[in-house]
């Protein structure tokens, strides 16, 4: 087997082309992370940029206590994100837990959200410590209950023992599950792999195992989408464009709450993988408070008074 | 200019606003001068924004639940450290009134005693409330009927330019327990940060009191306008601006009131509504 024509999928050939990978100069990518944070995005420019955040979101909610009730109510959310305001554009996606599945994708349906794909988390999601049989009966299952993205967790414990071949077979064996059904995300839940080589290392290995996305992290560990964590794999994308001519998604989860934390992700994608991946097919952000501040932040611009979190929904 | 007689290199103050207690540089960077009475520099307060404003909000909104639900007695005694500091300072407070407000130092002094009695009487207030404006109200069933005053939320004060004042309208504003945006002008911005600075010794909890030193007429719009302020205390602002503040004001409903000077427990209740709660007897 090929993949890319740049590793066979044996572990020795995956060592040696993550071995050659240059390691990542974290002075560096903090400075350039840090400078790119301080941009000024304003009037016309800012609105275009809450309107495409809006529609990068994946709202997610990933509670022990969910409810049914409260992910209808997300998924309603998520069609029309401000029930006042329809010009406001429906977010990415909803991102729920497997058993989740079937009733978001039921009630988007039902309420005109066809075109919201409905996200679900994965092999034994948030730990990823479970056997390959039940990894990939849960991804299945996520499947066959209407999931048209499947968002998977490495085993972080193999990947910082060094058994690379054993993390690349998973992200294998659970992409043929998703066959054409289903987008394949990869979280790496960079919080865990301690350093910014690792964080390359990681996507590079995800993206030649046939991810369509990789994200940074769970949302149940911090430190989660850091500004150079985010830059590092936006780089990753960008190299692995040049090599095989395909472009990767990337998405930060995690960290992410206000309008001014998106717009600083808009900026590095911009400025680090270029506009070609200012799309939601290309770039999504994993959050759920989120959403409310950009929402807060766009009645503000069409007001010109600040906005009361009373008049946008709790959860 | 140092001269040869002075030995050390002067410590000087770099004033800044107090946000969830904190104290930040303005965002904008921006500075104004105050000066005494012959012209002498005395410092520079930081000239707040609008951004300042809205963060301020955001800590005092955030504060809000933890200060209003905080039992009546321990807000008492957090008031009552707050006058306890305040004596300490005391001269610390006189001189700097004398020099910004541009009076002398006899007045000063009386005004700071003023002040600090002023608020151990607010203080007092916390739990006393309930009992005067609080009521059992006589309704024709088998139930207890009760009217209980709640703190209204988030309230925001354009104080005028005398210490006592502004302490009027602190005290009333969050003895009850609302959180508040303090919009400080002109030469009262010099007491107001070395108020802040006993605030943040005296266990106030982060965001209940946020002190914005700069222009009225600068930040009061934005503060009459912006949704998530429930009240707004406009003394400070003249008369023949007010209407301008209670329109922008409408879009939320906020209570936007204008007080004369001196003590009242009027002005706490102003910014309390009233909660009705049925109740029912013999059970």
């Amino acid at each position: 087997m090929s993949f890319y024509g740049l590793v066979d999928g044996s572990e020795k050939s995956l060592i040696h082309f993550l071995d050659q990978l240059s390691g990542v100069d974290q002075v560096g990518a903090e400075a350039r992370a840090a400078m790119l944070a301080t941009r000024s995005i304003k009037t016309s420019s800012k609105k275009w940029a809450i309107e495409t955040a809006i529609s990068m979101v994946d709202l997610t909610t990933l509670e022990g206590a969910d409810t049914p009730g409260k992910v209808r109510a997300l998924c309603s959310k998520a069609v029309r994100p401000d029930p006042t305001d329809p010009t406001v554009p429906s977010v990415g996606a909803i991102c729920v837990y497997n058993d989740m599945v079937e009733i978001a994708r039921t009630h988007l349906d039902a309420i005109g959200g066809k075109h919201v794909p409905v996200a679900a988390v994965s092999t034994a999601f948030p730990s990823g410590r479970a056997s390959m049989e039940v990894k990939i009966q849960d991804t299945q299952d996520a499947i066959n209950a209407g999931a048209a993205e499947i968002d998977m967790v490495i085993d972080r414990g193999a990947f910082l023992a060094g058994k690379y071949g054993l993390v690349f077979d998973e992200i294998v064996k659970i992409r043929e599950v998703c066959g054409d059904k289903a987008h394949l995300k990869v979280i790496f839940e960079t919080g865990e792999l301690v350093t910014y080589d690792n964080v390359r290392k990681a996507s590079y290995l995800a993206m030649l195992a046939g991810a369509d996305f990789i994200k940074t992290s769970t949302g149940k560990v911090a430190p989660a989408a850091t500004p150079p964590v985010v830059l590092v794999m936006l780089e990753a994308v960008r190299d692995f464009y040049s090599m095989t001519k395909r472009r990767i998604g990337v998405k930060p989860a995690g960290g992410i709450r206000t309008t001014k934390d998106a717009i600083k992700q808009l900026v590095l994608v911009n400025e680090t993988a270029g506009p070609e991946w200012l799309t939601p097919n290309l770039f999504r952000i994993g959050a759920s408070a989120l959403l409310n501040d950009l929402l807060m932040q766009r009645m503000k611009m069409s007001d010109g008074y600040y906005a009361s979190p009373n008049y946008v929904t709790i959860d | 200019m140092a001269t040869k007689k002075e030995s050390r290199v002067e410590v000087k103050k770099t004033y800044k606003l107090f946000i969830n207690g904190a104290f930040p540089r303005s965002e904008s960077g921006r500075v104004f001068e105050v000066t005494a009475k012959n012209g002498e520099f005395i410092a520079n307060p930081a000239l707040a924004s609008h951004k300042d404003l809205r963060d301020a909000v955001t800590a005092a909104r955030a504060a809000q639940s933890g200060w209003s639900k905080a039992t009546a007695y321990n807000r008492g005694q957090i008031l009552y450290r707050i006058a306890e500091m305040l004596e300490g300072r005391a001269n610390q407070f006189e001189s700097e009134i004398a020099l910004s407000s541009q009076i002398n130092s006899a007045k000063a002094k009386s005004l700071v005693a003023q002040a600090i009695d002023r608020w151990v009487w607010y203080a007092g207030w916390s739990d006393k409330l309930q009992a005067v404006s609080g009521a059992t109200n006589p309704v024709s069933g088998p139930f207890f009927n009760f009217s209980i005053s709640e703190p209204q939320g988030v309230v925001a004060i354009a104080a005028s330019d005398n210490f006592l004042e502004f302490i009027d309208a602190l005290g009333a504003a969050v003895v009850s327990g609302n959180t508040s945006i303090v919009l400080v002008p002109g030469g009262l911005a010099v007491p107001a940060m070395s108020f802040a600075e006993v605030l943040a010794t005296s266990d106030l909890p982060a965001g209940v009191i946020n002190i914005l030193t700069g222009s009225l007429d600068e930040l009061a719009p934005w503060a009459a306008s912006h949704m998530d302020i429930d009240g707004f205390d406009i003394s400070g602002i003249q008369k023949k601006k007010q209407g301008a503040l209670k329109e922008a004001g409408a879009e939320n409903l906020k209570r936007i009131h204008s007080f004369e000077s001196g003590k009242t427990p009027a002005r706490i209740l102003a910014f309390m509504e009233s909660k009705t709660v049925w109740h029912s007897v013999g059970v």
